[in-house]
């Protein structure tokens, strides 16, 4: 059952009160990423004094600020290159990424597939918007075709990333997408990933509302969930919803799993080696 | 490690290597257990060197996607509490420049090192200059306070990266050693003595985690290590003393003005320069690293023939030391400014000195500048001062 720790799980042991409210929109999928990490977090009893969050910016990066944990608000797509760093040096923390689609596929995109071949115990969550949204609304690299933003007044003509496909090509040991709408089976597949022993990439297809949606004329908060896969909508909105605005079927879940070496363990293990030798 | 570098390291050991070897030595001396960095021409012996010598150590050794990566990893070292470094060259310099001033406006320790190389863009890779004089001081956006040390010697290299590491450490900022291709790798002899000294630790929080403000307390704020239960929000945006964002007016400048001032306020533990013969110098050379070494030799030549000429050698480089180059200064008639780019310290000497003549003798061919040509400027300028 994963719904058995709903009703013991209180967000609110997780965060930081004194940065509410928070700043983000209304209907912005990033608090329903938010919680499902933090009742993730619950469910594994991480200590907060050894969880490290670091995340770079965007509307994403923003998230790090509201958790009662060691937090890092880093530079603009670097946040896995910090995370890197932190993490070699301090393998007794657990640490966590928060990143969006622009920071970690533009900007940042040279860390991400590299982090993915190191395969370094990180997990990797990529909040997936399709937008630039802190900085108005522009095409970012998974921005759906056609879809129109504030840099593609025609229509975003340039096709969109796979970042899940990119993270398991580029060597990550585990792989999963799920969507803001099944809130217990996204905790379910982040927990996969804090538990996986190296590199762990978790996309979640979270709702930009008040910015993308609205400039595309996708409807309410709860009409862009609907959308966000047509294997999810309810019979109930098949009549009020139109087709879903991201590519079809967009599989979910755990993608890719496997049991790589964990580069810290390995260079660890190699360093004592050698030292055992001389 | 060889063995024959094991068999060296002890206490008071003199040992021929070069520069860059000199530089790695120092770094594993003053406790630095972290590395992360990016192959670049002359300076990625540093990186060998250590992907060497730190798992001995118990440190740990990473080779980095990009400049970028390899500044943004050697700070998540460092805030996790791991004394860091990183070392590069010029175009990687420029890359490193974001990162860098998220180090110096979060108040991260960690020591970068620029091997300088002749520029502009690629420039000539394995030729030396001294062309990032006022990167290494204004090469990140907004206003922000670093420490920047130019040593001239291979000895010199290796006990300013232990002092790069402490001031890092005791200043909460980043800590630039700038130094050129001639003595990064030229090989002289090092007394290896740092190993026995007691290196500078950082001020930890301590005490109840409602009372701890991870910008508050004083000049420079003790920081909180992730693990020790305070739980504190580090970020690049501007913040309040509690560590979290604002944009309060009053907050914002509080914060930088603090920041701002702090180097100033620790002048007596971060200034460091050397002088000779300034005292009655009717002309005082100033110059840094290979140049500072051809203009002593300057220096010499032009006293046997009877000319008052001084040097004035900036060890630390930025913050300027500006009220010990007025004093060195205060006789001269005129100054010369002998550096491998085109007038980047001479801007910084005509700033100080203000209405005394500043001459500068640039070369920016990717040569290093001859002691005769030094002297023959110097001693033009002595004799008209005569």
């Amino acid at each position: 059952m994963i719904l058995d720790t709903a009703a013991e799980f209180d967000v609110r042991a997780y965060l930081r009160p004194e940065m509410m409210p928070h700043f983000l929109c209304p209907g912005c999928g990033h608090g329903i990423a938010l919680r499902a990490l933090l009742w993730a977090i619950h469910d594994l009893k991480i200590d907060k004094d050894r969880l490290a969050v670091v995340s770079g910016i965007g509307c994403a990066g923003r998230l790090s600020a509201y958790i009662d944990a060691n937090t890092f608000h880093v530079t603009h797509g670097r946040s896995l290159a910090y995370a890197t760093g932190l993490a070699l040096a301090r393998p007794d923390l657990h640490v966590v990424v928060i990143t969006g689609d622009g920071d970690c596929l533009a900007i940042g995109g040279n860390h991400l597939i590299h982090a993915c071949r190191r395969n370094l115990k990180l997990t990797c969550l990529m909040l997936n918007n399709e937008v630039y949204g802190m900085t108005g609304g522009q095409v970012s690299p998974t921005t759906s075709k056609s879809m129109l933003t504030t840099t593609t007044p025609l229509g975003n003509q340039e096709p969109h990333f796979d970042a899940c496909a990119l993270a398991s090509a580029a060597g990550a040991g585990f792989v999963g997408r799920e969507v803001t709408h099944h809130v217990p089976k996204l905790k379910e597949l982040i927990k996969a990933g804090l538990e996986h022993p190296g590199f762990a990439f978790v996309e979640v297809l979270s709702d930009c509302t008040e910015i993308f949606g609205r400039k595309n004329d996708m409807g309410s908060s709860p009409e862009m969930i609907m959308r966000q896969t047509s294997k999810i909508r309810p019979s109930a909105y098949s009549n009020t919803v139109d087709t879903p605005f991201r590519p079809n079927n967009l599989p979910t879940g755990i993608l890719t799993k496997n049991d790589r070496p964990e580069y810290g363990a390995a260079y660890r293990r190699a360093t004592a080696e050698r030292a055992g030798a001389s | 490690m060889n063995a024959v570098d094991t068999a060296l390291t002890g206490k008071g050991a003199v040992k021929l290597v070069s520069g860059n070897h000199a530089c790695a030595l120092g770094a594993v001396d003053a406790g630095c257990r972290f590395f992360a960095g990016y192959p670049i021409t002359p300076s990625s012996e540093i990186a060998e060197r250590l992907s060497r010598r730190l798992p001995e150590v118990g440190g740990v050794f990473v080779q980095m996607e990009d400049e970028i990566a390899s500044m943004a990893a050697v700070i998540g070292a460092s805030m996790g509490g791991v004394k860091a470094m990183t070392a590069t060259s010029g175009p990687g310099f420029s890359l490193k420049q974001e990162n860098l001033g998220y180090a110096a406006g979060a108040e991260i320790p960690c020591v970068i090192v620029n091997v300088m190389r002749g520029g502009p863009s690629t420039g000539m890779p394995t030729r030396p200059s001294q062309a990032d004089v006022m990167q290494a001081r204004w090469g990140s956006h907004g206003d922000y306070p670093i420490i920047v040390l130019a040593p001239a010697s291979v000895a010199e290299i290796y006990s300013e990266t232990i002092r790069a590491f402490d001031l890092a450490e005791q200043c909460r900022t980043p800590v630039v050693l700038l130094y050129d291709q001639v003595i990064a790798q030229l090989s002289e002899t090092v007394a290896l003595s740092g190993a026995a000294r007691q290196s500078a630790t950082r001020s930890w929080a301590s005490g109840p985690r409602g009372d701890y403000k991870p910008y508050g307390g004083g000049d420079i704020p003790a920081m909180a290590r992730p693990g020790d239960g305070y739980r504190v929000h580090t970020t690049g945006l501007t913040h309040s003393e509690s560590g979290f964002p604002t944009q309060n007016p009053e907050a914002v400048t509080r914060n930088l003005s603090r920041l701002l001032t702090k180097l100033e306020r620790h002048r007596d533990l971060i200034d460091s320069w050397e002088t000779h013969g300034c005292d009655d110098a009717d002309v005082v050379v100033v110059a840094i690293g290979i140049s500072a070494r051809a203009a002593r030799r300057a220096v010499e030549t032009c006293r046997s023939q009877g000319l008052k000429v001084g040097l004035f050698r900036p060890i630390t480089l930025w913050p300027f030391p500006e009220t010990a180059l007025r004093e060195a200064a205060a006789g001269a008639r005129a100054v010369l400014v002998p550096e491998m780019n085109n007038g980047q310290l001479r801007l910084e000497v005509e700033r100080v000195l203000g209405g005394t003549t500043v001459e500068g003798l640039h070369l920016f061919s990717g040569e290093a500048i001859a002691p005769a040509d030094i002297a023959a400027c110097a001693a033009a300028l002595a004799r008209e001062a005569s």
